[in-house]
C-alpha cells in the first residue's frame, strides 16, 4: 500500500513537528527559570523571583500545549505504525515506557506544585519544585532521543525466528553513542529556543520603553544562555553528531552535502540547488576541502558521494534533506553571530541602548524553531528509506489495514484541531505578554 | 514472567481508570451539579491539580504495554485505530478546556470550555466502555494477528463487527453510569455547599443505575465471551474478584445512606478495581480474543516481548513505580482537603 505508507509518513511528520513546538520551550526554559529562581535564592532578590513567575505563565501555557499533542505521538506508533511496533517494541517499548514511567509522573506531580504552590512551599521548596520540573523535562527529552537513536543506530539486540527485534543490553540501549551526541545537540537546540525567546521579549520591552528593568533582565538571561549554547551547537555537539552520520550513514552524509560524487577533497556547499536528473548542484557556493576535513579531519581524505550507493538505499526525498540540513546549519551560524555581538556588547554596557542590536534580538524569535525544526526534518527525513537504520524499510513498518482514506481522516483532523491550538496558544501568551510581569511594589516592607 | 506482566499492566490500567475515571466523571455531571459559574470553576478546581498526573497513569500504561506485549499494542492500537484517535481528539479537547478556563475571565470564554469539557469527558467515558466491550467480546483477527474496525457496520455480533455494536454500546453506557458516579462521590467528597448536596443526590439516584447496569451487563456478558464463565468454573478461587466488586458496590450504597463522602468514594475504588480485575481474569490467558476463531487470539504467549527485557523491565519498573507512588501521596497530600473558589 505504498499509497497509504505516504499519508501514514505525513501523518506522523505533521503531528511531530507541531508537537515539538512546545517540548523545544518547555526545555529549555525549565532551565533559564531554574537560574531565575536561583538567582533570587542566591541574591535574596525579589525581582528575580517576580520575573521567574512571569515565564511561569507562559511556561504554563506552553507545558499544557506539549502535553496534549505529546499524547497522540505515543498512540501513533501502535495506530499507523503497527508492524514496526510489533517487530521493535521489545526494544524501543523500554524508552517509551520508561518515559512514562520515569519522568512523566515526576513532571506532573511537581508542575502542580510548581505553577501553584509557591505560598506554601516556601522559597527553597519552590526552587526544589523547579528542579523537578527541570529534571523530569530533560529526562523525557534523553528517553525520547535514545528511541530515536536506536532508530538511527540500532545496536544491542539479536533477531529473533520471526523477524522480532530483541534487546540484548539494556545498558547498550541506553548509552548508545548516537544518542550521546543527540541528546547534547538536541538540548542545546532547546536552550537556544528558550534564550532567545526570553532575549527576545526582553528586546521588546526595552524597545517600546515598558518593564525596563524586567526587558535588561531577560535580555541578560538570554543571551548569556544564548552565547553558551550557540557556541555549543556548532562545537562540540554538532561537530560530534556530523561524525557519527558519516560514519554511521554515509548515504545520509552525502545526501545533506549534496554530494553526488565521490571525490577526494570534498568542499561544502553554501548555496546551491540539488538537481537530481543531472546528479550536481546548480549555481553551487563551495568551500573547498571543508567537508573532507570535518568529517577526517584531514584536508584530501576521501569523502563517498551518492554515486557510491545503490540508488534504493538513497533518502527518498534528497532535496528536504539537503534543505533541511543548510537552513539549520546556515541558522546556526547567524545565532552564533548574533549572541556573541550581542554578548560582547552586554560586557560594554552597550546592549541596552544599541536599538539596532535589540530590534535584531526581537526579531530572531522565529528562527530557533525553524532551525529545530530543520534539524529534526534533517535526521528523520535523512535516516530514510529505512525505518530502523540498515535494518526494517519504512515501508514494511507501517500499519498493513489501516487504509490511506482512514489516515486522511485523521490526518485532517489533526491538522484543524491544531490549527485552533495554535490560534489559542497564541491568543494566551500575548495576553501575557501584554499584562507583563507583575510591577515591584511601592513600598518595601523592612524586615524585622 | 509474562504473567507477571500481565497482571502488572492490569495494575496500571485499573489506577488509570480509578484515577482519572472521578475527573471524567466529574465531567460528565459538570452540569448537572454546577449551576452557577462559581459553582463550575469548583469542579474544574477540584482535578485541576491531579488531572494530568492521573492521565499520565494512560500514557504509562501504554508505554509499558508496548514494551511488554508488543504483538498486543501494534495489533490492538491499529484495529482500533477510528476509536484511539476520536479518543486523543476529546483527551487534547478536554485538557485544553481544563488549562484554559480560567485564563481568560468572561462568562462565554467560561461557557464554551465548561460545554467542550462536559461533553469531551462524557463521550470518553463511552468510549472507554466501548473499548473494553471490544476486547470482552474479541474482534475479528487474521492471521498476522491484525485487524480493523469500521465505526460501526450493522450493530450485531459476529465476525463483521464495528466498534459500536448493541454490546459495545451497552458497555459504554454501563462505563459513563459507573465513571459518573464515582465522579459524583468525588465532588461530594471535594466540595462544599450546592455542589456537594447536588453531587449527593446525583449519587444516591445514579447508584440505583449503576445496580441495575452492573448486573444486565454481567449476564449479558457471559454469553457473549464464554470464556469468563470457563476461567471462573476452572478456578473458583477467582470468585474473589466478583465479591470484591458487590462488596464495593454494597458499602458504596451504604455510605451513600449514610452520607460518608470519604468511605463513598473510596467503596467506588473498590468496585472498579473489583469489575475491572473480574474481566481480566475472566480473559486470561487471552489479551484480545478473535472473532474469527480461537487460533487467532493474542495470548498472554504470543504477544510478549522477549524474556530479557522483561526481566531488565521489572528492576525499573518497581523502582519507577515507587518514585511514583510517593510523588502522588504527596501530591494528593498538598492537595487534600475541600476546595474553594478564592484558594
Amino acid at each position: 500500500m505504498p499509497d497509504a505508507l505516504i499519508v501514514h509518513r505525513l501523518h506522523f511528520a505533521f503531528t511531530v513537528t507541531f508537537h515539538y513546538l512546545f517540548p523545544q520551550l518547555t526545555m529549555g526554559l525549565a532551565l533559564l527559570i531554574l537560574i531565575l529562581k536561583t538567582l533570587a535564592l542566591r541574591t535574596g532578590e525579589e525581582h528575580y523571583n517576580r520575573a521567574a513567575r512571569f515565564w511561569m505563565r507562559i511556561f504554563g501555557v506552553n507545558f499544557a500545549l506539549g502535553v496534549v499533542t505529546g499524547i497522540p505521538m505515543e498512540f501513533q506508533f501502535g495506530t499507523n505504525w503497527a508492524q514496526f511496533s510489533k517487530s521493535a517494541g521489545g526494544v524501543i517499548g523500554q524508552t517509551l515506557a520508561m518515559e512514562g514511567v520515569f519522568s512523566f509522573f515526576l513532571e506532573s506531580s511537581f508542575l502542580g506544585l510548581f505553577l501553584f504552590g509557591e505560598k506554601r512551599l516556601g522559597p527553597r521548596g519552590h526552587w526544589f519544585t523547579a528542579l523537578m520540573v527541570f529534571v523530569g523535562s530533560w529526562l523525557s527529552g534523553y528517553l525520547i532521543v535514545a528511541t530515536d537513536a536506536w532508530m538511527q543506530r540500532p545496536i544491542a539486540y539479536a533477531l529473533g525466528p520471526n523477524g522480532e527485534i530483541k534487546l540484548t543490553s539494556f545498558w547498550g540501549l541506553l548509552l548508545n553513542r548516537w544518542a550521546l551526541w543527540q541528546y547534547a545537540h538536541n538540548m542545546s537546540g532547546a536552550v537556544i529556543t528558550a534564550a532567545f525567546v526570553m532575549a527576545s521579549l526582553g528586546a521588546f520591552y526595552l524597545l517600546v520603553g515598558r518593564q525596563q528593568s524586567y526587558g535588561q533582565t531577560f535580555v541578560r538571561v538570554g543571551v548569556i544562555a544564548g552565547v553558551i549554547a550557540t557556541v555549543f551547537q556548532l562545537f562540540p555537539s554538532g561537530d560530534g553528531q556530523g561524525r557519527l552520520v558519516a560514519h554511521n550513514q554515509p548515504v545520509t552524509m552525502a545526501a545533506m552535502e549534496g554530494l553526488f560524487h565521490t571525490q577526494k577533497g570534498a568542499p561544502i556547499a553554501l548555496i546551491g540547488q540539488p538537481d537530481l536528473e543531472k546528479q550536481r548542484l546548480d549555481n553551487p557556493l563551495l568551500i573547498p576541502r571543508t567537508l573532507s576535513f570535518l568529517t577526517y579531519r584531514r584536508w584530501m581524505s576521501e569523502v563517498k558521494g551518492l554515486d557510491a550507493f545503490p540508488q534504493s538505499d538513497w533518502p527518498d526525498n534528497i532535496p528536504l534533506v539537503y534543505y533541511s540540513y543548510h537552513v539549520m546549519v546556515g541558522l546556526g551560524t547567524l545565532f552564533i553571530a548574533i549572541m556573541v555581538t550581542c554578548a560582547w556588547k552586554l560586557w560594554r554596557g552597550t546592549l541596552f541602548t544599541s536599538r539596532g542590536m535589540l530590534w535584531v534580538l526581537m526579531l530572531a524569535l522565529p528562527f530557533p524553531y525553524i532551525a529545530n525544526t530543520a534539524g529534526w526534518m534533517t535526521a528523520e527525513v535523512g535516516r530514510q528509506p529505512w525505518v530502523i537504520y540498515g535494518l526494517m524499510r519504512t515501508q514494511t513498518g507501517v500499519s498493513p489495514l489501516v487504509s490511506s482514506g482512514n489516515a486522511w481522516f485523521t490526518l485532517l483532523g489533526f491538522m484543524g484541531m491544531y490549527t485552533v491550538l495554535g490560534i489559542l496558544f497564541l491568543f494566551l501568551v500575548y495576553r501575557v505578554i501584554e499584562e507583563g510581569p507583575e510591577p515591584p511594589p511601592l513600598f518595601v516592607t523592612p524586615k524585622v | 514472567m509474562e504473567t507477571t506482566w500481565f497482571c502488572l499492566v492490569a495494575i496500571m490500567i485499573a489506577a488509570y481508570v480509578v484515577l482519572d475515571g472521578f475527573d471524567l466523571g466529574a465531567g460528565a455531571v459538570h452540569f448537572l451539579v454546577a449551576k452557577t459559574d462559581a459553582e463550575r470553576q469548583l469542579v474544574v478546581r477540584s482535578i485541576g491539580p491531579v488531572w494530568d498526573g492521573n492521565e499520565v497513569w494512560l500514557l504509562a500504561a501504554g508505554g509499558t504495554l508496548y514494551f511488554a506485549f508488543p504483538a498486543l499494542y501494534a495489533s490492538g492500537f491499529s484495529g482500533f485505530y477510528l476509536p484511539l484517535m476520536i479518543v486523543l481528539w476529546l483527551l487534547i479537547l478536554r485538557g485544553i478546556a481544563i488549562e484554559f478556563r480560567e485564563k481568560v475571565a468572561s462568562p462565554v470564554w467560561a461557557t464554551f470550555w465548561d460545554v467542550v469539557f462536559a461533553t469531551a469527558s462524557l463521550l470518553l467515558a463511552v468510549f472507554y466502555g466501548a473499548a473494553l466491550g471490544n476486547v470482552v467480546r474479541g474482534v475479528p483477527l487474521d492471521g498476522k494477528g491484525y485487524f480493523f474496525e469500521a465505526l460501526w457496520t450493522n450493530f450485531r455480533l459476529g465476525t463483521d463487527t464495528g466498534i459500536l455494536d448493541w454490546y459495545t454500546i451497552l458497555v459504554g453506557v454501563a462505563a459513563l453510569a459507573t465513571l459518573s458516579l464515582h465522579g459524583t462521590l468525588w465532588l461530594a467528597l471535594k466540595t462544599q455547599g450546592p455542589v456537594h448536596d447536588r453531587s449527593q443526590s446525583a449519587a444516591r439516584a445514579a447508584w440505583w443505575i449503576v445496580l441495575v447496569m452492573t448486573f444486565l451487563v454481567t449476564v449479558v456478558t457471559f454469553r457473549v465471551q464464554p470464556q469468563v464463565l470457563n476461567n471462573l468454573s476452572e478456578h473458583p478461587a477467582g470468585f474473589v474478584f466478583p465479591l470484591l466488586a458487590l462488596a464495593g458496590l454494597a458499602a458504596m450504597g451504604w455510605f451513600i445512606r449514610h452520607q460518608d463522602d470519604l468511605k463513598g468514594f473510596l467503596a467506588s475504588c473498590l468496585y472498579l478495581v473489583g469489575m475491572l480485575t473480574s474481566v481480566v481474569f475472566g480473559l486470561y490467558p487471552l489479551v484480545l480474543p478473535a472473532s474469527t476463531g480461537p487460533a487467532y487470539s493474542l495470548t498472554i504467549y504470543n504477544a510478549k516481548a522477549a524474556d530479557y527485557g522483561l526481566r531488565i523491565g521489572l528492576v525499573w519498573w518497581f523502582i519507577g513505580m515507587a518514585l511514583a507512588t510517593t510523588y502522588f501521596v504527596y501530591v494528593y497530600r498538598n492537595f487534600a482537603g475541600k476546595v474553594n473558589v478564592e484558594g
